[in-house]
């Protein structure tokens, strides 16, 4: 195995853009990519894509080379990964292990999704495919209702507030609303996050991820030639995918997410770290209830103490280990294929310390957890500086 | 059919096909020969810990009912 870089990314903004397709923004990103690593398509070896439902949202299939040939690039392997929200995580793995493996140089790993040309009842319905149809889908449950009932459990068994979860909205609103990417650039108080609309209770609109369009793409390459493409590449120190069942009602306890658990640790043992070194984090924050769950999963806090972290302020954008400086799924966007690599774009440009009004003060180790569905994929990568 | 209720949520943005009957309430059931079933809540509304029997399969859909003891 040898050591990979991030050498070039590229992201569109995150939002609704009704007069842009599915192919425009992930060319976009791509392009932008390429720019930025001053690489030409054509010496591109292969394009990993991560899309969740495009045949679904978007009525197109045989996305990759779809996408890839819009870019210039054709010839090649080009690849479509789908793993619910983790299907651009997913796509990133499997284009560093290609380039680790030395089977490729210069790879391309993308992530797209266009969700907002369909009702939200529809995109809730195509959205709850990624549970299990046979089961939980069928008697009712959505995306925002098993996360209500992985929240309604953390609160009974560790007494995880309303305010806990709020606290989450109102940090990654604030950092978002500095975030000219992102989607919802709007402060919110804490009174607000409380008093939203119900959506799956205990979970308000204000706990939940924005249905969203956009796309993001980064390039990677070994690590000993990254400085032929950038004065400033970033090194993958560590990377894992895991994976568990897919029904909330088959695991045996729903507070914790055990595929983030594990990647996590894979990662850790990786990169010869620990979990206190990391100093900054994007996590997957698509319900408030995923970034506490997450923060303990990934060993900063004890079990159960997510959500007075939350609240203590150590989790800000100046606080002592800021988590979704970008502002997260929350405010930021989640356009669901996309979001694993833009999370990647995102720890590549605080460790260049090209994040600007929302860079943090140690930025030189970075992670980022991507999940996919209730927890049945998770890919967590940490990043340092080359 | 009886178990305990691990953890439930009211929907009330529903999926396109049960627009019709949100708000509703789901819960995972643990169920006392074992193992856990995701269904729906018919009548009065439970918390985690309550007994529930099941009181009718519907579209595949299970309905429990509290048990007042």
């Amino acid at each position: 195995m040898r050591p990979v870089a991030v050498i070039g990314i590229g992201k569109t903004a995150f939002g609704a853009f009704p007069d842009r397709d599915l192919r425009s923004l992930a060319v976009e990103a791509g392009g932008k990519a390429l720019a930025d690593a001053h690489v030409s398509p054509s010496k591109v070896e292969a394009f990993y894509l991560g899309n969740f439902a495009g045949p679904a949202f978007a009525g197109q299939n045989h996305l990759a080379p779809y996408i890839a040939s819009g870019l210039g690039i054709t010839g090649v392997p080009c690849t479509r990964f789908e793993a619910a929200c983790a299907s651009s995580g997913s796509a990133f793995f499997h284009a560093v292990t290609s380039v680790a493996a030395g089977m490729y140089d210069i790879v391309l790993a993308a992530g797209v999704e266009k969700m907002t040309s369909q009702p939200t009842p529809v995109v809730t319905e195509i959205l709850a495919g990624a549970g299990d149809t046979t089961g939980e889908v069928r008697a009712g449950a959505t995306f925002p209702a098993l996360f209500a009932m992985i929240a309604r459990r953390h609160m009974f068994q560790y007494g995880t507030t309303r305010e806990q979860l709020a606290a989450v909205a109102v940090k990654n609103h604030s950092n978002g609303a500095k975030n000219p990417l992102a989607h919802m650039r709007k402060v919110i108080t804490l009174e607000q996050a409380l008093a939203g609309k119900p959506i799956a209770e205990p979970l308000t609109v204000y706990d939940c991820s924005l249905i969203s369009d956009g796309a993001a793409v980064v390039l990677i390459a070994p690590l000993e030639r990254a400085f032929e493409f950038t004065a400033k590449p970033a090194k993958i120190l560590g990377i894992a995918q895991t994976s568990d069942a897919v029904a909330l009602d088959q695991k045996d306890d729903i507070t914790t997410f055990r595929a983030v658990r594990l990647a996590g640790e894979k990662a850790y043992k990786m990169a010869g770290l620990k979990a206190e070194d990391i100093e900054f984090a994007e996590l997957h924050d698509c319900f408030t209830i995923a970034e506490i769950i997450a923060t303990e999963d990934l060993g900063w806090v004890e079990k159960g103490q997510g959500g007075a972290y939350a609240l203590s302020g150590k989790t800000c954008l100046h606080g002592e280990r800021p988590i979704n400086p970008s502002g997260g799924l929350k405010s930021k966007g989640h356009p669901v294929g996309a979001t694993g690599v833009g999370q990647i774009c995102d720890l590549v440009m605080q460790i260049r310390g090209e994040a600007g009004d929302l860079q943090v003060a140690r930025h030189s180790l970075g992670l980022a957890e991507n999940l996919g569905g209730s927890g049945a994929t998770a890919v967590v990568t940490i990043l340092g500086k080359a | 059919m009886t178990g305990t209720v691990y953890t439930e949520t009211v929907v009330h943005a529903a999926p396109a096909q049960f627009v019709a009957d949100a708000p509703y309430q789901l819960a995972i059931i643990s169920l006392e020969g074992g193992g856990r079933i995701t269904g729906r809540i018919l009548g009065d509304r439970v918390q985690i810990g309550d007994r529930v029997q099941l009181a009718e399969t519907r579209d595949g859909i299970s309905f429990f009912r509290k048990i007042f003891s």
